[in-house]
């Protein structure tokens, strides 16, 4: 799997090259700024984004910027976000086009390598990968609103796992239920959700937007 | 000024005019009671020097000013603001003559209380001023009812007719040429009458507003109280950073040095315990992290640097369990320790409508307006919020007296609970943005 980097800190680059070397990824590009980042998707199209949120010069929200721009430029762009914090917003705002593929992660969570390379794996393939801080962060701000407020407690179990990007055989290891039981869980969560069956549209991202648009 | 126009302003200004009148009589009848008051004032002066009248002094000063503090609300009324001038009053007096006779002393140091003085003595003429509006509505009142009827038992009863604007008024036409000059004097008096409150205004401000030097003076208190303020509030920040490093994340670090010293020990030999030293680690490495993360936001909120106040406000209502809905209209960049403290403030309000208030709904609002910044927070809980109860609000007021920014609270009991805060600042240009 080919992979662009962008990371300015030149010791986390170097150690994510290396981590995805041990796993078997090819890093075609590792770029420090904004402007190179997209020149380096423009060439290589690579199979999935790491993007660092804060990049130089203005060391805001340059990378974000600039990933988004990429995915503008070729659609279905998976990225991965990485980030010292966790901001609600800017899960919205990388979320918005529905389309999946979408990963945004605390940089921590590069200390747990099979979770980690797991994540880059499910958010190339057109998945998401939530940090467990985002969902809860989510799950906290919502827990008023109407259309979460029809799942059952166990629902929402479900449906935090979802959206940090768990299949339904994670659903089912971490909840210690049955896969056929975690799939019940997920259908009615459609159901109350409203999200009709569509074999285009990713359900499972559509069923996290549709909370984080709530 | 078309009659148009002037007939559409009448209802306003007849109004002010009605209200001016009774202003201005009360200002002539204060102007009465400053003579007096001068007077007393003067004599318990002269008694204090003399060795007595260390009681009176104080209570005779408190008549004073609030006569004086009347004319300077009068003065505001018409559109001249008077700022109280007076030196606050010391705080802890002795019960005792000591403590009377500093009292005495607070009062007579106190350049303002000359001027009141001064003030007093020359209203007791300028004031009368005020009755001005009324006589000349007198004069009006008295041409109508002359010209309704009245000069007939006058020319009866005196022979020649009465004089009214140098007519004398004899026979029915004439009284009429005088109703037509009572009304002409009428609508002169509805638009100029304010005038004469305007120019005692004026005469208030000379006297009873603050002078340079006294301005000066209370600038200078403000600044030294809220600098200190702000010196112990930055220090004690310091405190808790060092401390938060020394607990936290610093004790992390080394405990993660000691577990990866045992686990050199352990490996090859125990690859089980060296396996959960491994996990230790990690640990204590994340925590670590989680640590630092915390400290970096409570010193500046990374996404206040990364996409400014705006953007910032509006993720801490994201982030809030209750419904926060906010609105910014601030065009251009506000300074960033001013920027950090509004976003600590709003931070900390909604924790507060969160904990205390049981509101479900909070509107944050945050705009400037040219010189002031602003930002409301209302929630719809059940009010009674009170700055003097908790640190909180206090924290914050005193917070925002840094940048001489006011905080004002209307909470009543049964909410709901509105947050006012204003701090004046200049905006700078806005950056452009780098997308």
């Amino acid at each position: 799997m080919r992979v662009v980097l962008a990371e300015d800190l030149f010791l986390l680059r170097q150690g994510l090259i290396q981590l995805l070397d041990a796993y078997g990824f090819e890093t075609v590009a590792a770029v420090d700024n904004g402007p190179d980042l997209l020149e380096a998707a423009a060439r290589h199209r690579p199979d999935i984004l790491i993007v660092d949120v804060r990049l130089p010069p203005t060391f805001t929200t340059e990378g974000l910027k600039a990933a988004l721009q990429a995915r503008r430029e070729i659609p279905k762009l998976p990225i991965l976000v990485l980030s010292q914090h966790v901001e609600q917003m800017y899960a919205r705002e990388l979320l918005a086009d529905g389309t999946g593929g979408i990963g945004y992660l605390l940089k921590d969570s590069v200390f747990d390598n099979e979770q980690f390379i797991d994540a880059i794996r499910r958010v190339a393939a057109g998945g998401t990968a939530m940090d467990p801080a985002v969902v809860s962060q989510l799950m906290v701000s919502h827990a008023r609103d109407e259309p979460l407020g029809a799942l059952t407690a166990r629902e929402r179990g479900v449906l935090e796992l979802m959206a940090e990007g768990c299949s339904n055989t994670a659903i089912a290891q971490r909840l210690f239920i049955t896969e056929g039981a975690a799939a019940k869980h997920i259908s009615n969560i459609f159901v109350k959700l409203m999200l009709p069956p569509d074999s285009d549209s990713n359900r499972r991202v559509l069923a996290v937007l549709a909370y984080l648009n709530a | 000024m078309s009659i148009r126009n002037g007939l559409r302003e009448f209802p306003a200004r007849l109004r002010r005019a009605g209200g001016d009148l009774v202003v201005g009589v009360l200002i002539a009848l204060g102007a009465m009671l400053s003579v007096c008051l001068f007077l007393i004032t003067a004599y318990f002066v002269i008694l204090f020097v003399i060795g007595i009248g260390a009681v009176m002094l104080p209570i005779v000063t408190k008549w004073v000013r609030w006569l004086c503090n009347a004319n300077r609300r009068a003065a505001a009324r018409a559109g001249v603001q008077v700022p109280v001038p007076y030196r606050p009053e010391p705080k802890e007096f002795e019960k005792d003559i000591v403590g009377w006779i500093r009292r005495c002393k607070w009062i007579l140091t106190d350049p303002a209380s000359w001027r009141d003085l001064l003030w007093l003595l020359l209203n007791s003429v300028v004031g009368m001023i005020g009755f001005l509006p009324a006589v000349v509505l007198y004069y009006v009142l008295e041409g109508l009812a002359l010209a309704c009827g009245l000069w007939r038992p006058i020319l009866r009863a005196q022979g020649t007719g009465r004089e009214y604007f140098f007519v004398p008024i004899q026979s029915q036409p004439t009284a009429v040429l005088g109703a037509l000059a009572a009304a002409a004097l009428f609508v002169a008096w509805v638009w100029y009458s304010p005038v004469f409150l305007t120019a005692h205004a004026h005469f208030t401000r000379l006297l009873l507003g603050p002078t340079k030097g006294s301005q000066l003076t209370v600038r200078v208190q403000h600044l030294a109280e809220t600098r200190s303020g702000a010196l112990d509030a930055a220090a004690a920040e310091l405190r808790r950073i060092e401390r938060d490093l020394h607990d936290g994340a610093q004790a992390r670090l080394v405990s993660l040095g000691m577990t990866l010293g045992a686990l050199e020990r352990h490996l090859g030999s125990d690859s089980t315990e060296a396996r959960r030293l491994l996990l230790d680690a990690r640990t204590s490495s994340v925590s670590a992290l989680r640590e630092l993360r915390d400290l970096v936001r409570g010193i500046h909120p990374p996404i206040l640097a990364e996409r400014g106040l705006a953007d910032a406000l509006r993720a801490l209502g994201l982030a809030s369990p209750l419904q926060v809905e906010v609105t910014v209209g601030i065009a251009g960049e506000v300074p960033p320790p001013l920027e950090s403290a509004l976003y600590f403030a709003v931070s900390e309000l909604l924790t507060n409508a969160l904990k205390y208030s049981d509101a479900e709904h909070v509107e944050v609002n945050a705009w400037h307006d040219g010189a002031m910044l602003h930002a409301w927070v209302v929630d719809d809980g059940r009010g009674g919020a009170d700055a003097t109860k908790g640190t909180g609000l206090h924290g914050i007021r005193r917070r925002l007296a840094t940048f001489d920014g006011t905080l004002d609270i209307s909470s009543p009991l049964g909410g709901p609970t509105a947050i006012k805060m204003e701090i004046p600042c200049v905006l700078s240009s806005l950056k452009t943005s780098s997308s």
